[in-house]
Order: structure tokens, then sequence, then C-alpha cells
């Protein structure tokens, strides 16, 4: 019963299949998998089976859209009201939101059916989702490797067949990196595309909201409902929301694909050569390879790792332990923030706090944070300059392959995992990543590249490459 | 650039953090080595390039000034478990 959203839709409108009977499926999978995976931190089988009910009705009625009835996994930031949402933090554990994030909202209204909540790494901080309190989930495909990370339990949901899709969340590579590696596809938004009201942030200027799923045909139909201007959120400009789908069948005759040396020069020559049979593959559909130049690239790690540890130490000073979260007995005030903090935070969560709050101090902050944000500037610019030249930049969305767990010996190590990903957030522009090929019996991944809101541009590529 | 562990104390003073010997040590050590690569950005003639803050270009975003229906305090306080009183959560004596 595994398919496309594309396909289930359609099977739910010709009454092949319905909602309820859908979930009851998607539901037995993840009893079933779930176990072995630790893709799902929850599942509330109640309320899905009520939203299915209610989607069943919307359809009968000749309501609703392309999600309606179409059960999701939701990443463990996404605030979901009354429903336990934690970022995968032992700080907000048993934490129940009082609202809900306007992507689920959205989604709601939508009919769509929410499953139930997939693993992070705690506060999206995280390459393989070791980092979460849960405990790390397995990739469907090898369990003895990562499904990747932050987004990693809805990567590995999706690539188990536990759901037709799944919301996850961007600020480095979150979304792209684990869809590599579990073999599914993975879009990251221009910054502000997608309203981000009401999910937990880990750093405020550069953390997008997408989705990992089956077919980039299934991304776009899914950006169509939650894309857009929101109100509650200031940092979603007013862009009208094309119909993603109907970009899809462009012409890859004429198309320009840009391809950064900086990227390629490190592969691996097995990597290498099977990233080559893409762009042949480009070439025989009409596209012309053009080889291009992003000389800032070497510098977007540094940037990323100054910028991003920066805003996590802000954005997470929030948690006190007063509301939620470990509780302290201490005698005095302060005593007890250090003690709820300390108890709330994992070891990663704390190493970014303390980068971050060291950036930011007085002595420090103009040789680290506002350097970076000069050299982010210098890296956009890099990007304005190849689109002049090229229409979409391809390149892989990883080095390699999913690694195996617990074999990164040092956070650096898990830093360079989002090497190839982190200059677009540090853009804020559209990329997706989509599987192809294998290498040691695991998915290859590519990355197509856009400028500003041409989110329909990286998902016409996309899917012209598969089809 | 090394960090000494005093820097890290210190820091970690600042975020209201208690760390163990061991992290101390250990932070110390891992963070020496972060900030080295990231020192690498020296290297980049900035002169007379803007900071970019936010991608898009927006600026002071205001919606305009009417009153909206906010969240209902009772049913904020009911997501905590933590000691009530007169309709606020009981925190310890601060001044």
């Amino acid at each position: 019963m595994h398919q496309t959203i594309a396909t289930l839709s359609q099977q739910l409108r010709n009454g092949t299949t319905s909602s309820v009977e859908l979930t009851k499926y998607y539901l037995g999978v993840i009893k079933d998998k779930n176990a072995e995976l630790n893709a799902f931190v929850s599942v509330n089988e109640e309320s899905a089976l009520a939203m299915a009910a209610k989607a069943d009705d919307m359809i009968a009625a000749g309501k609703g859209g392309a999600l309606t009835g179409i059960p999701l996994g939701v990443k463990d930031n996404f605030s979901e009201k009354g429903m336990e949402t934690t970022a995968g933090s032992n700080m907000l554990k048993g934490y129940k939101p009082p609202y809900e994030c306007t992507v689920l909202m959205k989604l709601r209204e939508a009919g769509a059916v929410f499953l139930g909540h997939t693993n992070t790494d705690e506060f999206m901080m995280g390459s393989s989702t070791e980092t979460s309190v849960f405990g790390s989930s397995k990739n469907p495909l090898d369990t003895e490797r990562t499904p990747g990370g932050s987004s990693g339990g809805s990567s590995a949901a999706v690539a188990a067949g536990m759901c037709a899709w799944a919301l996850g969340s961007d600020t480095g590579g979150s979304i792209r990196q684990p869809a590599a590696c579990c073999g599914v596809t993975g879009l990251k938004v221009t910054y502000g595309r997608v309203s981000r009201y009401g999910v937990i942030a880990m750093a405020s200027s550069l953390d997008t909201v997408g989705c990992l799923a089956q077919s980039p045909e299934d991304a776009a139909l899914i950006l169509e409902v939650i894309a857009g201007h929101d109100e509650m959120d200031a940092t979603t400009p007013d862009v009208e929301v094309p119909k993603y789908s109907e970009q899809l069948n462009q012409d890859m005759k004429g198309i320009k694909i840009g391809v950064p040396k900086e990227y390629v020069e490190g592969l691996s020559d097995e990597v290498k050569k099977a990233f080559d049979s893409q762009l042949e593959l480009a070439e025989s559909k009409g596209a012309k390879i053009v080889d291009i130049s992003l000389p800032m690239t070497e510098y977007g790690l540094a940037v990323y790792y100054i910028i991003s540890p920066s805003e996590v130490s802000a954005n997470l000073s929030r948690y006190d332990g007063l509301r939620f979260g470990p509780k302290s007995d201490a005698e005095d005030l302060v005593s007890s923030y250090f003690e709820a903090r300390t108890a709330g935070f994992g070891d990663e969560a704390k190493r970014r706090i303390i980068i971050g709050t060291y950036a930011l101090s007085a002595g420090y902050f103009d040789a680290y944070y506002k350097k970076a944000l000069k050299v982010r500037t210098l890296i956009k610019q890099d990007f304005e300059k190849a689109f002049e030249q090229v229409d979409v930049i391809l390149t892989p969305t990883v080095p390699t392959v999913a690694f195996k767990t617990g074999s990164k010996g040092s956070p650096m190590d898990m830093y360079l995992e989002d090497i190839m990903t982190i200059p677009a957030s540090v853009a804020g522009i559209p990329a997706v990543s989509i599987p192809y090929g294998e290498y040691d019996n695991m998915p290859l991944s590519l990355q197509v590249i856009g400028p500003m809101f041409e989110e329909g541009r990286v998902l016409g590529v996309a899917h012209n490459m598969k089809n | 650039m090394a960090l000494t562990k005093d820097e890290v104390r210190h820091v970690a003073k600042l975020a209201r953090l208690n760390l163990t010997d061991e992290e101390i040590e250990r932070f110390t050590g891992q963070l020496t080595g972060i900030f080295e690569s990231l020192d690498k950005l020296a290297e980049v003639d900035t002169e007379g390039v803007e900071e970019t803050s936010q991608v898009t270009g927006l600026k002071n975003v205001a919606r305009e000034d009417v009153v909206k229906p906010s969240l209902d305090r009772e049913d904020l306080l009911e997501i905590s478990e933590r000691e009530k009183s007169r309709g606020m959560i009981k925190v310890r004596k601060s001044i």
C-alpha cells in the first residue's frame, strides 16, 4: 500500500482505498518496524484514526486536495497541540504545546493525517539522531548505519514505508543529508518560504521547514499546501505560492546546469564516476553542463559553525526549567537555572551553547560573529553570480553514503558531514536532494540548488533527472 | 587559537551550565580544535563587505495594531506541573 502521495490520493478519490484503511496500514507498519528502527518517538493511533475518518468524509464530499487523507510523520520539533513535543531533548520531556504550529494547522485543515512524531537530534543539532534523548534511529537500508540527521526519524520512516511522507526542518542540511542517507527525496526551501511559527527553533537566521518524501512530485504537492506568508512569522515574505506540481514537466532542453569544481574535486573516484554518469544523463536529456566555481565554498563550514551555535546559544537561553523540564530543588532562582539546564541539555547541546556563548562574548564578537556575517554575504554573492550563468547547480548531497552509527570520532568529524549542504543554507536558497544509483550497497545522492524562491525549478530538474 | 579551561569555565557560567571537571577538560580540547578551524575566516578579505543577518532582506516587519485573541491563561498553566499560586507559576524568590 506504500505509494507516492500522487498515487495514493488518486486511489482515495476513486475509492480503491480509504484514509482509515491507509492509516491502519501505516500504523501496522510502524508497529512492526519501530522497535528496530526507532524512527517514531511517539504514535497516536486514536487521533490519527479520527483524522482519517474526517478525511474520508471530506473526500466523500468532494472536498480537500492531494494531501487529504494521506498519513505523515511529524518531526518532533513541530508543536502539535496537546501532543508531547520535545525536539529530542530531556529539557522538553512531557511538554505538551498549548497551541499548534502554522504548518500543522494548514495540514490539519487540508485533511492530512498525523501518525505521530519522528526522532530528531537534540534541538536539531546533529547529523545522525545520535544526540536524541530517545536514542538514535536506524537506517532501514542497513541498520548498522545512521539514517542521517537531524531529521533522521523522518527519513527512516519514509524509507521504511512507515508513512507516505514526513515533515522535517533544515538548518545546515538536516533534511537533505538524512534524505541522502536513506534514499528518499528531501526538500529544503528558501529561507522564509514556509512558516516556522510554532516550530522549535535551532538557529533563527538559518532554520527552514520542509519535507521528506518519495519523489520530487510529492514534495511539490506538499509545498503547495505548507508554503506561504504567515503573519505569525515575520520572516515569511509575501511571495506568491505557485502550483509547484505544474512546473515539474519543464523541458530539460537548454537548461544550464552548473557543476561547481569545489564540490567535486575532493570526491572519491567511485563517487565521482557515479556523479559523472548523472551529468551524462542530464546531457542526454538536452541539458547543458557548465563548469563553474564557487570560490567561497571552503569557508561555508566556518561561517555556519559560528552563526549557528551563536544563535543556538541565544535560542536555548529561554529554557530556564521554571515551567517544564527537569525540576530543581535549589534554594535560589539562579541556582535552579543552573540545575535545570545542566540536567536538561545533553552533551552536544552544551557544546554548542558554549561555542556560541564564547563567539558572542565581549572581545570575540567582531572576530567571529560579525566576520561570519560578512563572509556569509560573499557566499551569497557567489551563488548570485553563478545563477547569472546557469539555471541550477548540481552537486552530490553528501560526500559518500550513510556512515555507520557511532563511527564519527570527534564533533568536527560529524560537522564535516554537512559540508555540501551548508553553503545553500548560509545563502538561504532552495535545494532538493534525490537518490540515484548506489555505492557500497547504499544510495548515492544528488543535490539540485536553485536561486531564491525557485523551488519549482529545482523540483522540476530533480523530477526530470529521475524520470 | 587555544582556549583555556578557565575560559570554558567562565563561558559555562555565563550560559548557566554546571560542567564537571571532566567536561571542562574535554570541551576545552574539542573547542580549541573547533575554533582553530573557524579561525580560517580571518584569511578572507571582508573590507567594505556588508553583513548579512537576514537573507531575504525583510526589515522591521509589523502587523496592524489590532487586538487579537491570545492563549488562555488556564490552558497555559495546565501544561506545567509546577506549583501554582494565584494564576501564576510559583518560583523562588529572586530579590
